[in-house]
């Protein structure tokens, strides 16, 4: 298993090498929302708590950066750092409200939450310049490294989401990811336990919107330009239904489903007129065949293949 | 101030106008637990399927029929061909439902092309009333009169009908329901045919004032996922009452807060569920 | 850079006039042109979108696939109306697809979106989104635009406000997106510096489900209401308006977009009389349109709109640019420089551009009427060579911040 992953990750760092610059920028965008994916992987898969609303942490730290260099005038150096840090203050506040109730209703205040930042931005002209977005931003140019360059940015984003996605195992596989899943699945009993599963959550909400902060970084860097929409409760559901599709509570499943939405909105949709169709059936499609997701349920039937038949 | 009084009544009529569009999620989402995503869908096909049948002249009235039951039978086809396979797993049903309307989005994009239809408001019903001195859209004041009717119809059924009897008691428990003898199976069709049933008619009967859209199925469904989670769960009652309230908050705010005008559904909302995670008048906690 | 708007015209005029048909033998490369279409087709905003890709289609039909003697492959990208996709989708046609020229996007947002992308690959672009600063504070050199800028149009029925329809105090209502800001301020600036009152500001959010509360509360004393409404807003608008026994009794009148020719294939009675601005109008008399607009009513069964005709008339501006560079396409800096000296009649009337790649063109003021059971926008008046700055100096008109919800102030609320 290792070396398959040791495998992978060295074809992906040749990609740049023989493919063209497009490919490239579109694997950096699939890796962006890879992060993002795993990053609200953590709430829906290992807490067991449904988001529809985690785009504002892309869409804060992604505004909170810009805004930053643009209106402050301050070098990458400060307002990444920066970014990270008042978006996942943001999100200590957030999480405090929303885990203040679970199930459809954390959905709803998560959803809440991040339509009341969205409406912020559209409204806050003076900060966020609304409709028109903030554009004119750059890509940092770390140890003298132009960014600019496609497959550049690239590496750097590998890196990050390879570290990202290290700390997020590192996380879900430590004591306390157990205690988490233990929250999941048997909450009364682990209350009982005497274990303090709000706050069990609320840590997890805290570590979710710090990476999903991290993915927005990144995303601004990409564009280069941040409007509104990136908070909209469409790019919610995009990263909620890619951690499904993809098997929610495995570390690949969000990264699978990450690439999949992406290719089907931005590869596909090149060849098909009817794109949105298409992705309709193939959610469909997926639930009804693999109802766990993509991840388990290949490795379901590749355990039975290998079993050979019973 | 004319102002007070045709704001009170457009808040009556938006109320009325919600109900139609939440009560058949509320019915499903009480019932089977399932946040049905696909209700805007539902209630835009709702409103493209009236659009066609008034192509061929039928009234609204005929129209709002033709669409309810078209509708209800696509729901009835989406429950028996996939949710049902998938019944308890939660997150493929948010998959699945939300798959399904982008499905039925794209379809009547292809169908109905891209422009926003209008759907003509009854002849009888096209001038404006007076009384008292204000002026107010007849048509708006049938609304509130078909959402008050839908609900009375809606509470006898729960109250006084076997089947009113064997949804209320399989929200409370569907093991035990099923115990003395409740198909649940056919329960569930049935309802989910009557959820779906509800969404279209509220397309048709809302047409005459939304038209039909592309985006109208995005923007009826966050609208309705407000009204059930501030009513509360399982609440038939609950959601009436909050698509009212609803109706207020949305009509005096945007008028008299514009600069709050895209937060003004969702703060009270924070307050309320944050304070009272059950909804106004929910029982259930999910 | 102070150069007087008519010099600089009658410059870019005569250069235009001696380059025309010079060079129609040279193209001799047996590559196609590769022409990348950004639009919707997909989502909300995708009526507009279609119609884009209409114009285009019946342009390439029209004159066999070939522009400057040379094939032309149109390559269309679908935005879905979302900014970020839109760079992407740029990427794609610019890196994958290899375009030499890109025509589109849609909406404002999207073009902002894909400027900074625009600018590093120097890709010529003739796009209709109507974003103000694209043209004015932060030109981009790679871009023209042959349709509009937001407050091009609207200044211009400001004026007829004013000045033939004698309006003394208006309504300005508009969607809450940077372009019904934009024009609505426009409008305001001109009509109020005409001696008209601005006694009320309405901006319904874009997707707002009805409009009974915003129609509540407008003035009952105003002498008319401008609807800055883009897409199907207009149109709802004014029915919801009727249902309130307004008929009559408010006038109308609307910007670019409020009453387009896609939305008036759906409206009834209710639209007629109502004067509107725009740069275009299927029922315009010109040599070219003519002929333009029955054919695409022809093909499609409708007349064409903002959209279909301002992707027609961007294959018009590029044929000619092509034709006075021999058709060499891949020379970035020559086909700009064409584009940018462009006169050439279209299917809107004559289009040249001013420094900052925004047209200067006639803006007509129409008004609905029943024509072969049609409704039709037609023209009652011409503005000839309107410029983005209206009447100002361009400098003068840079030296203030972009209009907005907040600027200019309004002084006569009430």
């Amino acid at each position: 298993m290792r070396r398959n992953y040791i495998l992978l990750l060295a074809l992906l760092i040749c990609l740049p090498w023989f493919s063209g610059e497009y490919y490239v920028n579109l694997a950096s965008q699939i890796l962006i929302a890879a992060i993002f994916a795993a990053s609200l992987n953590l709430l829906v898969g290992y807490a067991g708590l449904t988001s529809l609303g985690h785009a504002s942490y892309l869409g804060l730290s992604a505004y909170i950066s810009a805004w930053l260099s643009l209106r402050m005038g301050l070098g990458h150096a400060v307002t990444a750092p920066a970014a990270l840090l008042l978006t996942t203050l943001i999100g200590c506040g957030f999480g405090w409200i929303a885990l203040r109730a679970s199930g459809l209703g954390f959905l709803m205040l998560t959803l809440a939450l991040s339509q009341i930042v969205w409406g912020l931005c559209y409204r806050w002209v003076g900060v966020t310049n609304g409709d028109n977005g903030l554009s004119g931003l750059t890509r940092p140019s770390p140890f003298g490294i132009d960014l600019g360059n496609s497959s550049a940015f690239y590496w750097f984003v590998l890196i990050i989401t390879v570290a990202a996605l290290y700390s997020i195992a590192r996380f879900v596989n430590s004591p306390f990811g157990a205690t988490l899943r233990g929250t999941r699945d048997q909450w009364r009993r682990m209350s009982s336990l005497g274990y303090n599963v709000w706050g069990i959550r609320w840590v997890t909400f805290v570590f979710s919107s710090f990476l999903g902060a991290l993915a927005g970084l990144l995303y601004v860097y990409f564009n280069k330009y941040i409007h509104p929409s990136v908070m909209s409760v469409t790019v919610s559901a995009e990263a909620l239904l890619a951690v499904i599709a993809g098997g929610s509570g495995t570390l690949a499943g969000p990264v699978v489903g990450a690439a999949l939405v992406m290719l089907l909105k931005n590869y596909a949709s090149a060849y098909v007129e009817r794109w949105n169709m298409l992705m309709g059936i193939v959610f469909v499609f997926i639930v009804i065949v693999m109802p766990a997701g993509i991840v388990p349920g290949t490795l379901a039937l590749l355990r039975r293949l290998r079993g050979g038949p019973r | 101030m004319q102002f007070w009084q045709i704001q009170a009544l457009n808040s009556f009529a938006l109320g009325g106008l919600l109900f139609l569009l939440s009560s058949g999620f509320a019915l499903i989402f009480g019932l089977m637990r399932i946040a049905n995503l696909t209700h805007g869908a539902l209630f835009m096909l709702g409103a493209y399927v009236a659009v066609t049948a008034m192509r061929f002249e039928a009234g609204l009235a005929v129209a709002a029929l033709c669409a309810a039951l078209v509708v209800g039978v696509v729901g009835g086809l989406i429950e028996r061909l996939i949710l049902r396979r998938i019944s308890g797993n939660a997150q493929g049903q948010v998959l699945a439902t939300l798959g399904i309307s982008f499905i039925t989005a794209d379809f009547c994009l292809i169908v109905w092309g891209g422009d926003t239809i209008p759907i003509q408001t009854p002849a009888m019903f096209q001038a404006p009333l007076h009384f008292m001195g204000l002026t107010f859209p007849t048509y708006r004041l049938v609304v509130i009169g078909i959402a008050v009717v839908v609900a009375i119809i809606l509470y006898l059924l729960m109250e006084r009908t076997r089947l009113g009897a064997m949804i209320r008691a399989g929200v409370d428990d569907m093991q035990m329901a099923r115990a003395v003898g409740i198909r649940a199976s056919a329960l569930f069709t049935t309802v989910f045919c009557l959820g779906a049933f509800l969404a279209g008619l509220g397309g048709a009967v809302g047409g005459p004032i939304f038209s039909a859209y592309p985006g109208l199925d995005s923007d009826m469904l966050s609208l309705a996922l407000i009204v059930v989670i501030l009513g509360g769960i399982g609440s038939l009652i609950g959601t009436f009452v909050a698509s009212f309230i609803i109706g207020f908050i949305y009509t005096f705010g945007t008028a008299l807060l514009p600069d709050l005008a895209y937060v003004i559904l969702f703060l009270p909302m924070v307050i309320v569920i944050a304070f009272r995670p059950t909804g106004l008048f929910g029982t259930i906690r999910t | 850079m102070a150069i007087d708007r008519r010099q600089f015209l009658q410059g870019a005029a005569a250069a235009g006039v001696g380059v025309a048909y010079s060079g129609l033998s040279l193209a001799q490369t047996n590559e196609p042109i590769r022409l990348g279409l950004l639009t919707v087709k997909t989502g909300p905003l995708a009526s507009g979108g279609i119609d884009m890709e209409r114009g285009l289609e019946l342009y390439m039909k029209e004159h066999g696939g070939m522009m400057a003697g040379r094939k032309v492959e149109v390559i269309v990208a679908d935005t879905g109306g979302v900014p970020a996709t839109a760079l992407t989708k740029t990427q794609e046609l610019v890196e994958r697809s290899k375009v030499h020229v890109l025509t589109g996007p849609l909406a404002a947002f999207e073009a902002l979106a894909i400027d900074d992308y625009i600018r590093a690959q120097k890709m010529p672009i003739l796009s209709v989104a109507a974003a103000e600063d694209m043209t004015q504070r932060k030109p981009n050199p790679w871009f023209v635009r042959a349709t509009s800028s937001s407050s091009q149009c609207s200044h211009v029925m400001a004026h007829y406000c004013a000045t033939v329809l004698k309006y003394k105090r208006m309504i300005l209502i508009a969607d809450d997106i940077a372009y019904g800001q934009e024009m609505n301020a426009g409008f305001q600036r001109v009509f109020e510096e005409n001696g008209g009152k601005v006694i009320q500001k309405l901006f319904p959010p874009l997707t707002t489900p009805e409009y009974g509360s915003f129609i509540a509360q407008l003035k009952k004393d105003a002498d008319a209401i401008f609807l800055g409404f883009a897409g199907s807003n207009g149109f709802r608008f004014i029915r919801q308006l009727n249902e309130f026994g307004s008929a009559g009794k408010m006038k109308i009148v609307g910007g670019m977009t409020a009453l387009d020719e896609s939305v008036l294939r759906n409206m009834g009675d209710e639209a007629l009389g109502i004067p509107t601005v725009c740069w275009y109008s299927a029922d315009l008399n010109n040599p070219i349109n003519v002929k333009f607009a029955p054919s695409f009513r022809k093909a499609y069964g409708y007349d064409p709109g903002y959209y279909g005709a301002g992707t027609y008339v961007n294959a018009e501006i590029l044929n000619a640019a092509l034709v006075s560079i021999g058709g060499k396409a891949e020379n970035k800096d020559a086909l700009m420089a064409a584009l940018k000296k462009t006169n050439v009649q279209t299917a809107r009337g004559p289009v040249t551009f001013d420094t900052y790649g925004n047209v200067v063109g006639n803006i007509y003021i129409r008004k609905v009427e029943r024509k072969d059971g049609r409704l039709v926008n037609s023209v009652v008046h011409t503005y000839p060579d309107v410029s983005q700055f209206w009447k100002y100096d361009p400098k003068a008109f840079l030296a203030n911040p972009v209009y907005s919800r907040d600027w200019p102030p309004a002084k006569n609320l009430e």
